[in-house]
């Protein structure tokens, strides 16, 4: 659990090497055999426990208890294998599971707490970044340096002050507490990026009679969608995977899935037909973002950051 | 007024209250702004603190405060009632129960990191220009995607243990291989030291996909002519690797190492789901959790998380100076 790392990558952008020195290059590469097992190897330890838990999700509970998943290729050819929904169905609505409320919760967490803190850090980004004002170095700096707070070490003093104002248990503390938990590194990281929009553009829109705040909407916001959708996937992630703050911040009505998966990985960690399935539905929304959007989120890294 | 805060259980309730806060904070943005625009000539200050001043209201109320606020809580009672100087931290580093904790965490910090970028550039090297490159590589990022929950569940299974009887098969991949060997099989999350390194496993798994983008991606920015000029001298294979790539990446594989290292410190959610902490497997971000908010020992638990944050100081300078070194140097 970690709020933001200064991780600032070498700006060393791949720069796409020429097709003829790929070709070159690839000759040399995975010709030791040496190589490509290893690759193999790799490739199947990074690969294999997902893919079983998966066949496990969907396998009926007493052939899960009986036997490993990997007899179901023995037991497929036979024409035995059974493979069902059942386990999702359960998970998602029997009640002493009920999943598909977390489900909601995990949803209604993660909008606001996305946004929220992409506009806040944009219009802040954009100040330390075009408007020169008194004290605007030392600021930015100071906020830099906030990167380095643990989150953990704010958790007992924002949840006393929550109960003091009522708020405690509802979804607010935890909206708040992501929105200010990821600005540090949100600033930091927008700010990188409108730095590099050329001063000229900026230059014309204000001989042209444009403030600031028309600037900001019309010349920026356009140019930094590439940067807001690096950004956006890493808070996403964050915060539909955060265990930390929902469980603390959080209350029963409020619990995200990752907090109801890892308490029944306590409560039920035999009943794995639940909690394969239970697994795959916490993961398969983050799952498609990110493939999705793959793209963008290695651009974010390269730019220099990540949050783990 | 309560209407407005808490949405019961009700899934409609809660997602209405989801666009309320959402259109909430969208008029005060637009609230705050029209006031900043409207004036003809404002001053700058007027006009960047409209556009700061709700980030630093929220970092100040958000980060400064409640920092300030645990670092002094951690000198003082369970519960905050008078101040008792170091006892708390005196207590963190002479318990044996908490020496075991901070010793978990200096091996997670100490392996983790290293393995996950080890195999992270091994990785990158080996399939880089292949011909699965593309897939070789989603695979090792996949994981990146998944919470530490559902990697723990993922690998729990892999560890599950049934009991050593005739006619009971076992369930989980790893017992399995040992008994297809012919060993019986081990119960592994709860024999000690080694759980701590089968908990460790499910971080550098977690961790390997970011190591090999950024490697991948500065091994590709070494100069051809450096490549070219090694080569005419009869480097190549594991001479090239050695003599060539690593020093050229030096700055990045720094990065890679100290940004592992931060998200190790301050692991949690793996150690909760696998374990809870149990069998000798605690760290500190679980037991600050655990003291905070299980057994109400707020002063101790706030002097861990203090412990945290100055753990992580000097992994921070160090990260910073080899940024500027890697700056300078391009």
């Amino acid at each position: 659990m970690s709020t933001t790392q200064p991780a600032v990558a070498p700006k060393a952008v791949p720069v796409p090497s020429s097709v003829a020195d790929r070709s070159r290059k690839a000759k040399k590469a995975l010709t030791s055999p040496w190589a490509s097992t290893l690759a193999v190897v790799i490739a199947v330890i990074w690969t294999v426990p997902t893919f079983g838990l998966l066949v496990t999700s969907f396998r009926p509970e007493l052939d899960i208890r009986r036997s490993g998943w990997w007899t179901v290729f023995g037991d497929a050819f036979a024409g035995e294998g059974v493979f069902s929904l059942r386990n999702y169905e359960s998970a998602l609505f029997d009640s002493s599971t009920n999943l598909i409320d977390y489900f909601v919760n995990s949803f209604v967490i993660t909008l606001p707490a996305v946004f929220i803190p992409i506009s806040v850090a944009l219009l802040a980004a954009y100040a330390f970044a075009w408007i020169d004002f008194k004290g605007r170095d030392f600021l930015f700096v100071a906020v830099f340096a906030l990167q380095i707070v643990p989150i953990q070490i704010t958790l007992i003093p924002l949840l006393s002050a929550y109960v003091d104002t009522g708020i405690n248990g509802t979804f607010w503390p935890i909206w708040l507490s992501h929105s200010m938990f990821a600005l540090p590194l949100a600033i930091f990281l927008l700010h990188n990026f409108m730095k590099d929009i050329p001063a000229s553009l900026v230059e014309a829109a204000r001989v042209d009679g444009a403030g600031h705040v028309k600037i900001f909407f019309q010349v920026m916001l356009p140019l930094l969608t590439p940067a807001i959708a690096a950004f956006g996937i890493f808070q996403f992630l964050w915060v539909w995977n955060d265990l930390l703050v929902a469980l603390v911040m959080g209350g029963t009505n409020t619990f995200p899935l990752t907090v109801r998966v890892a308490e029944m990985a306590g409560s039920r960690g035999g009943d794995w037909h639940v909690l394969s399935a239970g697994a795959f539905i916490s993961m398969i929304v983050p799952l498609i973002v990110f493939l999705a959007l793959q793209r963008y989120f290695v651009r974010g890294l390269l730019a220099g950051s990540v949050k783990g | 007024m309560d209407w407005l805060l808490n949405a019961g259980d009700d899934p409609a309730h809660k997602f209405l209250l989801m666009i309320i806060a959402i259109v909430l904070f969208v008029a005060v943005m637009a609230l705050i702004l029209f006031v900043v625009d409207k004036p003809r000539n404002p001053s700058k200050w007027f006009i960047a603190g409209g556009f700061v001043g709700p980030a630093l209201l929220l970092l100040a109320a958000g980060l400064l405060y409640p920092a300030i606020g645990t670092i002094v809580n951690s000198f003082q009672r369970r519960n905050s009632s008078e101040f008792v100087g170091f006892d708390n931290y005196a207590r963190a580093f002479s318990d044996p129960a908490f020496l075991l904790v901070l010793g978990n965490t200096a091996l997670w910090v100490l392996v983790a990191p290293a393995l996950a970028t080890f195999i992270g550039l091994v990785y990158a090297v080996v399939v880089d220009h292949s011909r699965f490159e593309k897939f070789a590589k989603a695979l090792v990022f996949l994981p990146m995607a998944i919470s530490m929950v559902g990697a723990s569940i993922i690998w729990r299974f892999v560890y599950e243990y049934k009991p050593d009887q005739p006619g009971i098969e076992q369930t989980g991949l790893l017992n399995q291989l040992i008994v297809w060997l012919g060993g019986s099989p081990v119960q592994f999350l709860l024999e000690r030291p080694g759980n701590t390194f089968l908990l460790m496993v499910v971080l550098i798994w977690i961790q390997t996909g970011f190591s090999m983008t950024l490697l991948s991606a500065s091994i590709r920015a070494i100069p051809t002519d450096i490549v070219e000029a090694a080569r005419l001298d009869g480097l190549s294979g594991f001479g090239m690797f050695w003599r060539i790539t690593i020093p050229s990446i030096r700055p990045a594989l720094v990065v890679v190492l100290t940004t592992i290292a931060m998200t190790t410190l301050k692991v949690f959610d793996i150690v909760r789901t696998m374990t809870a902490g149990r069998y000798g497997t605690s760290v500190v971000a679980n037991e600050f959790y655990e003291q905070s908010f299980r057994q109400n020992n707020a002063g101790l638990g706030a002097a861990l998380a203090v412990l945290l944050f100055i753990i992580v100081i000097p992994v921070i300078i160090y990260n910073v100076r080899q940024m500027r070194l890697a700056e300078e140097v391009r």
